[in-house]
């Protein structure tokens, strides 16, 4: 459908197409939710009533054309009804990251000019109510959950269920204004501001038409062939554009149903209950369900334990084949079927994931064998490349070319170019965005004339299968000092492909090798710990066991090896590490909110050791500041112990793998 | 300055009313006094535990009662609770005078309570003890219950709904069928504060609820605390040792030492009263 097309038959808004969904489908249902251990179900009909009765009361409060609401929560259904109600008001909503400290939120909220915020509860409140006093354009805040807040100041705050009695009550007086809104609406508007939560410096605000979103939803919907019989679970941040295609974009365009889970604790489980049929998550979900799998198959019976890895060896066999586009023989066609009965079946079940028709992961690297696990048991995991610049979707995997170092094939509608002196991944497509909010400057450097954007990714196109892979930040490669390569997140990546290893960062731009920060898998290696009557009070006495220092410093080895048959990055060998003190934590600035490793803070912050790696030395003491939940400082003091690592030439390599 | 003897205080609602004013009591929640407790003098042979004590605890406050080890918190909460008989003195629970009753006659008339050293029922699951708390609620008799049809299981409805919205205020649904006897000590806790919270009390006593936690724990807690008594108009009375947590949460505070009253007053006013410095940090011979 293009953009006339949908404008014609008044798809071209979510408000407008809210209406259409509760007109075609308006008895399945939209939104669920599990409450009071119960799932409670919203029919489109009823999230169009709900809406409306929302965009009412947020008129009737005083909301105009034009301004921006915060909303602020985990997936909750009337949170995002809340977005498609400042929409029908003419306002824009904007999402926040709900785990932010009161800190980083005052910035964007004075940075978005939010005239309403929609908190969820009592906490984000008084998130919000904490530096009040910075942000002159708040008028009203709104909260979900009332509890605690009964005796609050109630002059400027209101119950979201009060608003919307407000606005079924204001039905006559205020009707026409808000039909003659959502009618004014055009898909060209803006649709939603979704903030970055940014690698480097403040985040910055992305301007998102309907158009954009939209566009971008049905034609990665066809790509799969979505329909409003599927279903997904929405627990990712609110505030992440992936969300807001998925559970928001697709779901609005397709009519299919989104569920939320119970708390974020509980969402393994309320996935089992739920069996969705289309299926989102970053790798590091991936890895935590075949982790806690993993330390229950340790606990199974022998029967079982000997059973569970027969079969998944007859499933990798099969997968194998399968990649290869062989016929696997018969006795294995034939054992995959029993496996299926006996162990991919219930195992897919528990996992809730035997649903599953389309599985995507993105963000960050995922591990072969990881990938390969989930595909060997019949899960349709695929991955999809994209930015919110994008609205996500650049290139996916299509069904039936489905390979773990490309990224897929661009999204209909996406055009990709390389640049050929610096391998820089550029794009242009229909979800491209409007600006980056209130920055120019910004927006030029991102986004030129013709509406190519840079993703600041280093990338080629695969000559074989026509995908595109991705090597690095093209900010982060950079060359040893002797001239060779340097690609830190391919070798990162490749160290957290080991269970012990959760994230490492390696140094080595403009040095005479690498080196590199290791922090371990506290769930894995505690595990490990447990089961070798090793004591340990916390993370950092685990860290600098010396043990746990061998288990790594063999990891590191391993990769060193593997590395050096890369034609390419066999200078990246890691000759010196350390294993952290502190896990390296967003609260405390080293990692995004995505978890995405930031560099160059880690860099400044830990420059003590960095040089303590280079210079030689065999352990270092320092001092680490951190921050805890509630926002207070403390420090952490250790003395980190730092070990050399075996390097192979490229000859020795070849003749140990041989 | 310390307020008057609240048992003459309360029979005159007008005098109530300035002291509240006084001690920037918000008179919005504080009712009148819901326990009075008269006199109370409890021994065991020998061993004086409680001595001639007497103070009140009223509608909607949380009331903490504090004091050094051995002080006789736990007595005077076993005595409330009616698991300890004093020999003299009388308890009056809204304006009746209590005669001498079993626990579970207590519980009936809407008085629960948590454990110093957690009491739950280790291999049943966070659900399952939390139901156990609604067992005074019960109506039906074993027979119905056995048979589980019709009327208790209408009636077993009615309750899960009260547990789930209990399981929902306390944010523990991750747990919901997990034994709690494999939970962490922080959150059984919180599982116990579930279970007499699932009895609707009037009254609710908690011994130590902060034991052995950690901060972040302890301010969880707190919440909770403060939310119970906000959102469902529960009169707490509490025994803690962290002062900085009672200093923060209680309306009004009562200090024992050696099993007499030496303080009774608002966090502020405990604070500066010397006999309590002098139980708390010693005091000099000479």
């Amino acid at each position: 459908m293009t953009a006339p097309q949908a404008a014609a038959e008044g798809r071209d808004t979510f408000p407008k197409l809210l209406i259409a969904n509760a007109r075609e489908r308006g008895h399945l249902p939209a939104s669920r939710e599990k409450e009071y251990g119960i799932w409670q179900s919203w029919s489109w009909a009823e999230v169009a009533g709900e809406t409306r009765a929302m965009a009412l009361g947020l008129i009737a409060l005083g909301l105009e054309p034009g301004q921006r609401v915060a909303i602020i929560g985990t997936n909750r259904p009337h949170l995002y009804w809340s977005m498609v109600a400042a929409q029908m008001a003419g306002a824009i909503p904007v999402p926040l990251y709900q785990d932010s400290v009161a800190e980083e939120m005052a910035y964007v909220l004075d940075h978005a000019e939010a005239r309403f915020v929609i908190a969820e509860d009592q906490e984000q409140v008084d998130k919000v109510l904490s530096v009040v006093d910075r942000l002159p354009n708040l008028a009203q805040v709104i909260y979900l959950d009332p509890r605690g807040l009964r005796n609050y100041d109630h002059t400027a705050l209101h119950a979201l269920s009060d608003v919307c009695a407000e606005g079924r009550a204001a039905e006559s007086r205020l009707a026409r204004e808000l039909d003659q809104r959502i009618a004014a609406g055009k898909g060209s508007d803006v649709c939603v501001m979704l903030y970055t939560s940014g690698t480097t410096g403040k985040p910055k605000g992305v301007v998102l038409t309907h158009d954009n979103i939209l566009i971008t939803a049905r034609a990665s919907a066809g790509f799969d062939r979505l329909t409003d019989t599927d279903s997904m679970l929405a627990y990712l941040p609110m505030a992440w554009v992936g969300d807001f295609i998925f559970s928001m974009g697709q779901a609005y365009v397709t009519g299919f149903c989104v569920a939320c889970p119970e708390s974020a604790e509980t969402m393994l489980s309320d996935l089992k209950e739920l069996g969705p049929t289309y299926f989102f998550a970053p790798p590091r979900i991936f890895e935590t369900l075949l982790t806690t799998l993993m330390i229950r198959m340790e606990d199974a019976s022998p029967l079982k334990r000997r059973m569970f890895h027969f079969f998944v060896g007859v499933a990798r066999r099969v997968a194998a084949a399968r990649k290869a586009h062989e016929t696997p023989s018969a006795a294995d066609r034939l054992l995959y079927a029993l496996g299926e009965l006996l162990v991919y079946g219930p195992l897919k079940n528990n996992l809730g994931l035997s649903r599953v028709r389309v599985g995507y992961t993105a963000g960050e690297a995922i591990g072969p064998d990881l990938f390969e696990f989930y595909r060997s048991i019949g899960v349709n995991l695929k991955q999809l490349y994209g930015q919110t610049e994008a609205s996500v979707f650049i290139t996916q995997h299509p069904d039936d070319a489905v390979e773990l170092e490309s990224v897929g094939v661009p999204t209909p509608g996406v055009e990709i170019r390389i640049d050929e002196a610096t391998g820089e991944v550029f794009y242009r497509s229909p979800g491209v965005f409007q600006e980056y909010f209130k920055s120019p400057e910004a927006t030029a450097e991102t986004k030129d004339a013709e509406g190519w954007v840079a993703t600041g990714d280093a990338g080629f196109f695969d000559q074989r299968s026509g995908q595109l892979r991705i090597l690095d930040r093209a900010k982060d490669v950079g060359r040893l000092a002797d001239g060779s390569l340097f690609a830190p997140k391919y070798i990162e990546n490749k160290l957290k492909f080991y269970p012990n290893i959760l994230e490492a960062v390696v140094f080595g731009d403009g040095r005479p090798s690498c080196m590199a920060f290791v922090n371990i898998d506290l769930m894995a290696v505690g595990n490990w710990a447990e089961r070798n009557n090793i004591a340990y009070s916390s993370y950092q006495e685990l860290a600098a066991h010396p043990r746990v220092y061998e288990m790594i410093e063999r990891n590191i080895e391993e990769t060193n090896r593997s590395l050096a048959d890369d034609p390419m990055l066999s200078g990246c060998q890691i000759t010196r590490f350390l294993v952290l003190h502190k896990e390296l934590d967003a609260d405390d600035g080293e990692l995004t909110r995505t978890r995405k490793v930031r560099r160059r803070i880690i860099a400044e912050k830990f420059a003590d050791l960095i040089d303590a790696l280079y210079g030689g030395k065999d352990s270092i003491y320092t001092e680490t500041e951190v921050t805890y939940e509630d926002g207070r400082k403390g420090k952490i003091r250790a003395t980190l112990e730092i070990r050399d690592v075996k390097t192979f030439p490229r000859a020795e390599a070849a003749r140990q793998a041989a | 300055m310390s307020l008057p003897p609240t048992a003459e205080a309360a029979a005159d609602d007008q005098t109530y009313a300035v002291v509240e004013e006084e001690h920037g009591l918000s008179p919005r929640r504080v009712g009148p006094v819901v326990m009075d407790i008269r006199n109370i003098t409890l021994r065991f042979g020998g061993v004086v535990a409680i001595k001639d004590i007497s103070f009140d605890i009223r509608e909607g406050e949380i009331r903490a009662i504090i004091g050094p080890n051995g002080a006789g918190k736990s007595s005077m909460l076993n005595v409330i609770n009616g698991f300890y008989h004093p020999q003299e003195g009388e308890i009056w629970f809204r304006g009746e005078k209590r005669g001498s009753m079993k626990p579970h006659e207590i519980a009936k008339q809407g008085i629960a309570r948590t454990f110093q050293n957690i009491a739950l029922f280790k291999g049943m699951t966070t659900l399952d003890n939390i139901m156990t708390g609604r067992l005074t609620k019960m109506r039906r008799n074993m027979f119905w219950q056995a048979v589980w049809s019709g009327p208790a299981e209408a009636e077993e409805i009615e309750h899960r709904e009260k547990v789930e919205k209990i399981i929902d205020f306390l944010e523990i649904q991750h747990i919901r069928k997990t034994p709690v006897g494999r939970l962490p000590y922080g959150l059984q806790k919180r599982v116990e504060l579930g279970r007499a919270l699932a009895a609707e009390p009037q009254l609710l006593l908690l011994d130590e609820p902060m034991a052995g936690m950690n901060v972040e724990e302890k301010e969880d807690m707190s919440r909770f605390i403060l939310d119970v008594n906000e959102e469902f108009g529960t009169t707490i009375a509490l025994i803690e040792h962290d002062m900085g947590v009672v200093m923060d949460i209680s309306d009004r505070v009562v200090v024992l030492d050696y099993g007499r009253k030496i303080g009774d007053g608002t966090p502020d006013e405990v604070r500066t009263n010397q006999d309590v410095i002098d139980a708390y940090l010693g005091v000099a011979h000479d």
